[in-house]
């Protein structure tokens, strides 16, 4: 059994998300349960092979028996092992979660919804797990296609922005095939390892610095790189609740791991830091994306949209974190994967338990929630702090490798830019904070404030967000073992 | 030095954690306040436990869990963390008494909020204490940032939302500004984060750079109130007023001054900064800040902003103290933690009681007030002695300390400092105390009628007042502990 967790890991939402859609027909109601139980076995799955990696080291699953490079080949190795955990323990957390507001928001759409839900699941995990180029760009089209259609079941401009990803994700995704192309015309190979093995003779060739530079182009526009990301914000403000809570963590953080599968498997950090003249250009470019998305998001009224654009400023953290070429930049930026899933997961179901109670988001809408909402504000609370990076949430920890990264890379300017992004967080978050604690005012000194009864989110939103705020604070005290047995390894000695 | 690892410190810090659950679930305000006893009696029970093996010369320590090489959670009772975790822990229990009088007398609204992040500070506050090295020392300074923030945000109102707002720029914004980069920058290159008797930095950087991230530690720790980063702690007395005595008079700004201590003695070490004359600048700046606080104080009229100026001042007294970098100089300063603690929390009661009793907050509107309420004010008048360093009470000792230290580190120009500020500090209580006592029957602006506080506002001010005077003639167990502290460090 344990052998086959590569396999069981990507086919059992695959077929379930057909089973989803035969439910369907027949009976909506079992379309939660299978849901659940598909994303509940693979979560198993990946922590159970996290385990094995963490044992046994690399394991390579052949799919169905057929040898690489022909064959289709899945590696797990450390490091994406804790990707895999990241992505399944975030969807299957946030299902539990989506089954209120889908009853509420579009009861007739569930299959579709669970079923697509799963099957962008799928394309994740894919992505993730896969040993192969040009697999991994099938499967992002998978992932990306599911995502609009998730995306677009939203409020009335929702069809308009999902339209716009759908273009900048298809150019993104264009691009990385066409970088493929490139390397598949100088290798003859699209097994990542093979191409590994073949390349290093071939690095002065301009074709494969061309392959390169267009794979990551695609792979930022994916990711919503600033100055890539305009179709971020409004994709995922004006989504559905449960959807954007799904695709918000995790499909740029995917995406970040896809780069540093590029970086560091496909090629060399020797090629990429010493050979490339491009490092300090991209942590620059880093530097832009994180003091750009602090002061975007400074700018916005609106909640969900304010949480977006801090997604962009957290992108540019991981890019930042991985082009400093340093060890410690890079585990800042690997912690940062999994420390920035769960925190924007954290955030967006809070956002998720508000639009459920009070049917809005703007920040007139979020008055004295506080009084009505304690738990839902609690878990938001301990989630603005992983964002800000006060401890022991996990947030501060992966911020401190990022900072110590800079530090002994000598880029001031990302230090900076880290600080100013955290001081921003805390103006950012506090402001809410302040409309949901003190107004509306009270005239009278507040002595006798009207008494607000509690309007809490029902149990099955409620528990699966302060199961997450635990997390977070949990994984920021493990933080030491995370580094030490997981990270560590996911790393190359090379990089010091 | 003998070492044992004992859990004592980290129960000592989630007693106050553990128990919040049981405050918000008590649905009857007697129960929750009884909780709140229960808390504070078991931590004082722990803190007072270790108090005779540190006494003697033994660190306990405790190590939670190691979260980056070399920079563990950990948890290590020295003689100065025991001093100021038996301050603030034996004032918790005095406060706890007068917050029920407080709140009650006033019908506040959402205690239950108030006396649960009132806990929370007080597990922070331990926690700073207790901390072995700069990064736990930095993670419950943070934790006490936001746990006060609700307290200091009490009312809800448009004032609030306002001092709250100054609060968070001041003490979050020099926090992650400041402290956290040079926080890195000292593990970069150091490699360690823990405390040690000379300091771990020493003989790391350039005096240029040592110089840098002595100051960006020193202003770092806005708690402090070290001049240009003091006026959160006017704004901050919106607050009621327990809030304000406990935790801006004791617990919060304490933490920050603490922390400057730390920072002197255990990140940079006595002998680093006397090689590098690097005692000097921050004497001048603490020194700064004693005369112009006083200076201020005297315009007020608020009796609790005056107090928040006093407070100010005396905080520098310690950072001067220590920065004098002399055994006796270091002594008075530690000291001078516990002896303001217990003054300036009778003058904040006092103040709380005048208010809670009349509804006054200004001293012009306090003439005469010494006839009604006689054992409020008698209480001030002594604490008041104490501030400005007079005996019969125990501020007397530390500022005796101060000043030999001064003339130990032959900074004359000090002595004079400590002096005027003195005279100032009689120049702002006395007054006021006088015309409280001392008026014209014309003049007089209550009835002739000894109407005082409820009692539970009456008893804490009293016990404060008279542990005040106490500690002059029997000043252990702070004493020892200050002492053996300043052994440690240098050695003498």
């Amino acid at each position: 059994m344990s052998q086959q967790y590569p396999a069981l890991l990507v086919i059992v939402p695959l077929l379930s998300a057909f089973a989803i859609s035969i439910a369907g027909w027949m009976n909506k109601r079992l379309c939660f349960p299978i849901a659940v139980t598909a994303l509940g076995v693979a979560a198993y799955s990946s922590i159970g092979l996290l385990f094995r990696v963490m044992d046994e080291g690399v394991i390579v699953y052949k799919l169905g028996g057929w040898a690489p490079p022909m064959g289709i080949a899945y590696y797990i190795d450390h490091l994406n092992a804790i990707v895999l955990v990241v992505v399944t323990i975030v969807a299957f957390l946030n299902v539990i979660s989506a089954k209120k507001s889908i009853e509420q928001e579009f009861p007739e759409k569930a299959a579709p919804f669970y079923a697509l839900y799963v099957l962008m699941v799928t394309g994740l995990l894919g992505i993730v797990v896969t040993g192969d180029a040009f697999n991994l760009y099938v499967l992002l089209e998978i992932a990306a296609l599911t995502g609009y259609g998730l995306l677009a079941m939203g409020e009335e401009r929702a069809p308009l922005s999902t339209l716009n990803y759908l273009y900048m994700g298809t150019i993104g995704a264009c691009f990385y095939l066409l970088g493929v192309g490139y390397l598949y015309i100088v290798t003859g190979s699209l097994n990542m390892v093979d191409i590994a093995r073949l390349l290093p003779p071939l690095y002065q060739s301009k074709a494969v610095l061309a392959a390169f530079i267009i794979c990551m182009v695609g792979v930022w526009l994916k990711m919503a790189f600033f100055p890539l990301h305009a179709w971020l914000p409004n994709a995922y403000t004006h989504a559905t609740s449960s959807a954007s809570s799904l695709i918000a963590p995790l499909v740029t953080k995917v995406m970040v791991y896809v780069m540093i599968r590029l970086m560091l498997t496909i090629f060399t950090p020797e090629f990429v830091f010493a050979t490339l003249a491009l490092q300090n250009i991209v942590v620059w470019l880093a530097v832009i994306a994180i003091v750009m998305g602090a002061i975007l998001a400074l700018a916005e009224r609106n909640l969900k949209k304010m949480l977006a654009f801090i997604i962009v400023a957290e992108v540019g953290y991981m890019v930042g974190g991985v082009w400093l070429g340093n060890r410690a930049g890079m585990t800042g930026a690997i912690l940062h994967i999994v420390n920035d899933a769960l925190m924007t997961l954290c955030v967006f179901l809070v956002v998720g338990n508000i639009v459920y109670k009070v049917k809005g988001y703007a920040f007139e809408d979020l008055q004295g929630l506080f009084r009505k909402m304690p738990f839902t504000m609690g878990a938001f609370v301990v989630g603005a702090m992983s964002i800000i990076g006060v401890p022991p949430t996990c947030g501060f920890f992966s911020k401190w490798y990022l900072i110590l990264g800079g530090l002994q890379a000598g880029h001031y300017g990302f230090v900076a830019a880290l600080i100013f992004s955290s001081l921003v967080s805390v103006v950012l978050f506090f402001r809410i904070f302040e409309i949901c604690y003190y107004e509306p005012f009270s005239d009278h000194h507040g002595h006798d404030h009207p008494p607000q009864p509690m309007a809490e989110a029902p149990p099955l939103m409620v528990v699966p967000l302060l199961i997450v705020a635990v997390i977070l604070i949990l994984v920021g005290l493990y933080t030491g073992d995370i580094v030490n047995h997981i990270i560590k390894f996911a790393i190359p000695e090379g990089l010091v | 030095m003998e070492t044992i690892t004992s859990i004592k410190p980290l129960l000592a810090v989630l007693v106050s954690l553990l128990v919040t659950p049981m405050l918000l679930s008590s649905r009857n305000q007697n129960v929750r306040e009884g909780w709140t006893f229960v808390a504070a009696a078991i931590k004082l029970a722990i803190v007072a436990s270790m108090v005779p093996a540190v006494l003697h010369g033994t660190e306990i320590v405790y190590t939670v869990a190691e979260v980056f090489p070399g920079v563990a959670i950990k948890f290590k009772v020295d003689a100065f963390g025991m001093l100021f975790a038996l301050v603030s822990s034996s004032l918790w229990i005095v406060t706890t008494i007068y917050s029920i009088g407080y709140m009650r007398g006033l019908k506040e609204h959402s205690q239950t909020r108030y006396f649960c992040f009132f806990a929370l500070a007080l597990s922070a506050t331990v926690g700073v204490a207790f901390s072995a090295n700069l990064f736990t020392l930095y993670l419950f300074y943070e934790m006490l940032s936001f746990a006060t923030y609700p307290l200091v945000a009490h009312h809800q109102d448009r004032e609030a939302r306002r001092s709250g707002r100054k609060y968070l720029l001041y003490i979050v914004g020099t926090s992650i500004g400041l402290v956290l980069p040079a926080m890195l920058i000292s593990y970069n290159l150091a490699g360690t984060l823990d405390f040690a008797s000379q300091g771990f930095l020493a003989g790391t950087g350039s005096k240029t750079l040592i110089g840098i991230l002595l100051f960006m530690f020193i202003f770092g720790f806005a708690k402090a109130g070290i001049m240009p980063f003091h006026s959160w702690l006017p704004a901050a007395m919106v607050a009621p007023t327990p809030v304000s005595a406990l935790l801006h008079a004791v617990a919060v700004v304490k933490v920050g001054v603490f922390c400057v201590v730390r920072i002197i003695t255990g990140v940079f070490g006595t002998d680093l900064l006397l090689s590098f004359h690097f005692g000097t600048p921050i004497i001048y700046i603490a020194s700064f800040t004693i005369l112009v606080g006083s200076f201020i104080a005297l315009s007020q009229d608020n009796l609790k902003r005056l107090l928040a100026f006093s407070t100010i001042a005396q905080l520098s007294y310690i950072v001067l103290g220590v920065a004098l970098l002399s055994p006796k100089g270091m002594t008075g300063g530690m000291l001078h933690i516990a002896m303001h603690a217990f003054g300036k929390i009778t003058l904040f009661f006092c103040a709380g009681a005048i208010f809670v009793a009349t509804g006054k907050k200004n001293i012009s509107e306090m003439i005469g007030i010494g006839r009604r309420m006689p054992v409020t004010l008698t209480a001030f008048f002594i604490a008041s002695l104490s501030i400005i360093g007079m005996p019969p009470c125990g501020g007397f000792l530390s500022k005796w300390y101060l000043v030999l230290g001064t003339l130990e580190a032959d900074q004359m120009l000090i002595l004079f400092v400590l002096l005027t500020s003195s005279l100032l500090n009689a120049a702002y209580f006395m007054p006021f105390v006088y015309k409280a006592f001392f008026c014209t029957p014309k003049e007089a602006m209550f009835e002739n009628k000894v109407q005082e506080a409820p009692l539970c506002c009456v008893v804490p001010l009293v016990i404060t007042a008279f542990i005040s005077i106490i500690m002059l003639f029997y000043p252990q167990p702070f004493f020892g502990l200050a002492s053996l502290m300043v052994k440690n460090i240098t050695g003498l």
